[in-house]
């Protein structure tokens, strides 16, 4: 299945050739143009009918991950972070380390030990480090360089009532939501955008919207979702199985008004659930395109996902499902000229 | 003009991010024997082009970067006693302040000092704790009304220090944060004299990277280059850094690494330095590298683009020490690698 | 010269928060149309207005836009939940008249919280008096963005009211309009969107209108009310020409310049030197191959409360050195 293949797919922010190389071979024989542009975004160009705007869909390549700074004497291998990651979720984790996909784990002190108070504290990313199992730093620089990348090891499980367990929800849903368009979608022309970097300042999305200068722009994320018991309704950001979220307000985009108004119009004449994302904490590549060259209106549509940025994200199939029937009768509508 | 002399006379001017317009006489008399055409932009970036062996307006173009603004101090208000209150421009510790010898950039310039308290009057606890900018003020030595007809609201204040030499090639002294990196575009342009290049070469002094890169953003949009290339400083080793997160004086730049960075092109970088044997070390970054690469990456479409890291210790204070052999080496790599892109590899170099 | 402040009485009460500034837009044009040579909306709602001229490309801009809350929850008893547009502290939210785009008003409050310097903007919701959800969803949709209701007073020293951020801009811009007759320069007035959230309209505007010189028209902040933070800047001494702010160094010449016609002029200016905060000409100077930009800003009380002031003077002042800027032979 593609979003299994590509969540395990590596594509740290920075470092997105595998799931670049993975979505090009997915999408090259439905596209009637693809390149890689000067910073590594894919621009892909679907021909169907011109309904007299030009219309961008895109989707972020990257994941958050990590990133090898240094090998110490004993070859243990220091790290960073790449991208918006909670350091307290590293610990006791597996990683995969560089190309060939190095299994390596983040260790814990343990328990016996630690001190009582030592348990509250959360630890720091310099205590923290990756043991490869390499007996000395002669024999881990033989398989891992400094610069190398690190991706969580957390494969792609179904379970319980429709629900996908893997990493990087956050966003290989958005491309395979996207692949699935360019395969399935023929009688409209957009462009497809997968970009690079989103995770560490919306990097590849400012050059990719000033190259394509659209009209209309829809991005496609893995968004927050944190539907916790007892919450106050206006403290949950979305919730799972709610459908398609539809954004108001970020930190970098008030998203356009009566766009907004005519996909909820869509949504109800076809019986499609969909949400509001509540929170405007966060942010995606909307910021950077919606203020490319003279401006184009932008709408943000996600799947819900728990644990987001974690090891284990979660989503709903139903939620991916509905997602893309709204996408279809979005584009409809613009072929049809009714937005 | 020897880089080094060149190198000491910037450090002794004045250009605070925003008025580097101070330093255009001594970048352009010093660059322009070396250059073919030199011209200042509409925010005082200094673009120097030296045309490569192709003679064709569609010729490859590559971008060198080094920013000539420096952190400094700004004028905010005068009291009534003539003491200036001021504020910073750029990332400045208020630690590094308190005692220096300024200068203040008036009608003309102005010696003064950052008072300090002195110790006797002073509560035990209060010595533990960092005096704020807010409560510092320098004086200049006038009352009120001599320093209002000399200086006013907005006059840019720089510490005065001249370079320092010490032990070996190393020097010590303000804004070498980036002049070090000006000097490094100094040597590379002395060193393509005996190289042949192909490639149209333009080096830009930016301004105010210290607080925006506004400079980047319009001189990489204007110039349009295929490469752009950052030259900036990077966190030389103290003791009490850890050492993964510095680079060592003496070892040559460090070559960074990471999503702002193209991954061919520094590839081919590391060649060039490997074939040349020039030291060279890695800098790590896992996103925006925060200098003028940054800038130049997000430009129009894209840029693919490289960061060279002068090594410099004590980075933002009045008394960054760097290694001359360190800017030497790094003039010599970009020159040779600026040489070694042609029309034949140049596409095959930005593939991904 | 004198000036009517009963255009800016208008100007401040007129519905337009960031990412909604239609009523605001039309507003405005309605008011400059027969003194400008061409009118014309962009893709981000900015109004661009041109007064032909020969010299140069000036593009002056002033920000429609104001802060506000958008709603982003209705609870099962009416109550309206929101988050801020732009920078709304808690503080001077709480107990203020609210006003929806379709007239709807409501008052802010705060759950009982323990510590109330913790207070944050989740504990707060809007009431609105409706007795249930239904009943508040015929009024209110999510979404829907409110704005403080405005309240104008003037005496013969100062102006207060909300919003002079920056509705007091685009009133100096459009008396400029009306007072400038045959244009020296080729001026764009640019009355620009969603400034308060990021400087987005005139990043766009600046894109379209590709400027020689920058310039825009804000307010800044106060340092002569008890015990104020230090700032050189206070009431009644004039126009502020700023030297710096977190979004810009103003273009050292573009600067020069402002204080030489202010001298020139015998216009009381002052200098200003701010430690935070942007304006719109922040977006503009980094335009294409740069712009060189500054700022004339009107020191005002109180910023982004419901009773932000400024002097009478300060603002008649900022409006003739406008005037004679862009009336200015500009050779930068």
């Amino acid at each position: 299945m593609l979003l299994k293949e590509l969540t395990e797919a590596s594509g740290v922010s920075g470092n997105e050739k595998e799931v670049r190389d993975l979505i090009i071979s997915e999408i090259k024989d439905y596209v009637d143009s693809y390149k890689i542009d000067k910073i590594g975004n894919i621009i892909a160009y679907k021909k169907g009918k011109d309904f007299g705007k030009k219309l961008m869909i895109t989707a972020h390549m990257d994941e958050v991950g990590l990133m090898i700074k240094d090998i110490d004497k004993d070859g243990f291998l220091k790290f960073i972070t790449v991208g918006g990651i909670d350091k307290r979720i590293l610990v006791s984790k597996p990683v995969l380390v560089g190309k060939n996909k190095l299994p390596g784990v983040i260790g814990a002190k343990p328990i016996h030990l630690q001190k009582p108070d030592e348990r509250k504290r959360a630890l720091n990313i310099d205590e923290l480090y990756i043991d490869i199992g390499a007996k000395s730093k002669e024999e881990a620089e033989k398989h891992v360089n400094i610069g190398d990348y690190a991706i969580f090891d957390s494969d792609y499980v179904e379970f319980g009532d429709g629900l996908v367990k893997a990493k990087a929800l956050d966003n290989r849903v958005g491309c395979s939501l996207l692949i699935k368009l360019i395969k399935e979608i023929k009688d409209i022309s957009f462009y497809a955008v997968f970009t690079v970097m989103e995770e560490v300042g919306l990097v590849g999305a400012g050059p990719a919207a000033f190259e394509v200068n659209p009209d209309y722009a829809i991005i496609l994320e893995g968004t927050l979702c944190y539907d916790m018991p007892k919450l106050d309704t206006h403290l949950i950001p979305t919730y799972l199985n709610n459908g398609p979220a539809i954004s108001l307000i970020d930190r970098t985009t008030i998203y356009n008004r009566k766009f907004r108004d005519k996909i909820v119009e869509i949504a109800e004449k076809n019986n499609i659930p969909y949400q509001y994302r509540k929170t405007s904490m966060g942010g995606n590549d909307s910021g950077k395109i919606h203020t490319a060259k003279e401006g184009c209106i932008t709408t943000a549509i996600s799947v819900p996902c728990r644990y987001i940025h974690s090891t284990a994200s979660v989503m709903s199939k139903k939620d991916y499902d509905n997602t893309f029937e709204l996408l279809k009768e979005i584009l409809l509508h613009f072929e049809k000229g009714e937005i | 003009m020897d880089t080094k002399l060149f190198l000491e006379s910037l450090c002794k001017s004045k250009g605070v991010s925003g008025y580097e317009h101070h330093l255009q006489d001594t970048i352009i008399s010093s660059f322009k024997e070396y250059l073919d055409d030199i011209s200042v932009d509409k925010l005082g970036n200094i673009i120097g082009i030296k045309k490569g062996t192709y003679n064709d307006e569609k010729n490859i173009k590559i971008m060198i970067a080094a920013h000539m603004d420096e952190i400094g101090l700004m004028v905010k208000d005068i009291e009534e006693n003539g003491f200036i209150r001021f504020t910073n421009v750029g990332g400045i510790d208020p630690r590094t302040i308190i005692g220096q010898e300024v200068i203040v950039h008036g009608i003309k310039d102005l010696f003064g000092v950052v008072g300090s308290k002195p110790p006797h009057l002073q509560e035990p606890s209060e010595r533990d704790m960092a005096v704020k900018l807010e409560d510092m003020i320098i004086d200049v030595g006038y009352p009120k009304e001599e320093v209002e007809k000399l200086v006013n609201i907005g006059d840019t204040i720089t510490i005065r220090r001249n370079i320092k030499n010490l032990l070996g090639s190393r020097i010590a002294g303000k804004s070498l944060d980036d002049r070090a990196g000006v000097a490094a575009l100094f040597e590379c342009m002395k060193e393509l004299r005996n190289i042949k290049h192909e490639a149209d070469i333009y080096f830009v002094t930016t301004v105010q990277e210290e607080v925006s890169m506004a400079g980047a953003l319009v001189s990489s949009y204007k110039i349009h280059p295929d490469i752009g290339i950052a030259v900036d400083v990077g966190f030389g080793s103290t003791p009490e850094l850890p050492k993964s997160s510095t680079i060592e004086l003496g070892q040559g730049p460090a070559i960074a690494l990471g999503g702002n960075i193209h991954p061919n092109l520094r590839r081919k970088l590391v060649e060039i330095a490997k074939e040349y044997n020039i030291p060279n070390q890695i800098e790590v970054n896992p996103g925006p590298t925060g200098t003028d690469a940054r800038a130049m990456q997000i430009t129009r479409e894209g840029i693919p683009s490289l960061l060279l890291s002068i090594p410099l210790r004590y980075m933002h204070t009045s008394v960054e020490v760097v290694d001359m052999e360190d800017i030497k080496n790094t003039g010599k790599l970009l020159a040779f690698f600026v040489a070694s892109i042609s029309r034949d590899n140049l596409e095959g170099l930005l593939c991904y | 010269m004198n000036i009517n402040f009963n255009l800016l009485k208008e100007l401040v009460s007129v519905y337009g928060p960031s990412s909604n500034e239609g009523a605001i837009r039309e507003f405005i044009k309605n008011e400059i149309k027969d003194y400008v040579d061409e009118i014309e909306t962009d893709n981000l709602g900015n109004l661009i207005a041109r007064k032909k001229g020969n010299g140069k490309k000036i593009m002056i801009s002033a920000h429609m836009d104001q802060i506000g809350f958008m709603i982003t929850d209705i609870d099962e008893k009416g109550f309206l939940r929101f988050t801020n547009v732009g920078g709304i502290s808690p503080y001077i939210s709480i107990s203020q008249r609210v006003i929806f785009e379709n007239g709807t008003v409501g008052v802010i409050y705060h759950e009982p919280v323990d510590d109330m310097s913790k207070l944050k903007l989740e504990n707060m919701y809007i009431d609105i008096g409706a007795f249930s959800k239904e009943e508040a969803e015929k009024k209110v949709k999510i979404g829907d963005i409110c704005i403080y209701k405005t309240e104008f007073d003037e005496n013969e020293n100062v102006v207060f009211s909300n919003y002079l951020d920056d509705r007091v801009g685009c009133f100096i811009a459009i008396e400029a309009i009306k007072q400038i007759k045959n244009s020296v320069n080729d001026l764009y007035f640019v009355f620009s969107t969603q400034e308060e959230v990021g400087l987005r309209g005139a990043k766009t505007a600046a894109y379209k209108v590709d400027p020689d010189i920058g310039l825009s028209l804000d307010v800044t902040s106060h340092g002569d009310t008890p015990k104020a933070k230090r700032f050189a800047v206070g009431l009644n001494k004039g126009a502020a020409i700023k030297v710096k702010d977190n979004s810009i160094i103003c273009h050292p010449k573009v600067k020069e310049l402002l204080v030489e016609i202010a001298k020139e002029n015998k216009i009381p200016y002052q200098m200003e030197v701010l430690e935070f905060g942007g304006t719109d000409s922040g977006a503009i100077h980094v335009t294409k191959e740069g712009v060189p930009s500054g700022v004339i800003s009107i020191p005002t009380r109180y910023v982004h409360s419901t009773v932000e002031m400024a002097s009478k003077n300060d603002i008649i002042n900022c409006v003739e050195l406008l005037i004679k800027f862009l009336e200015h032979d500009i050779n930068i």
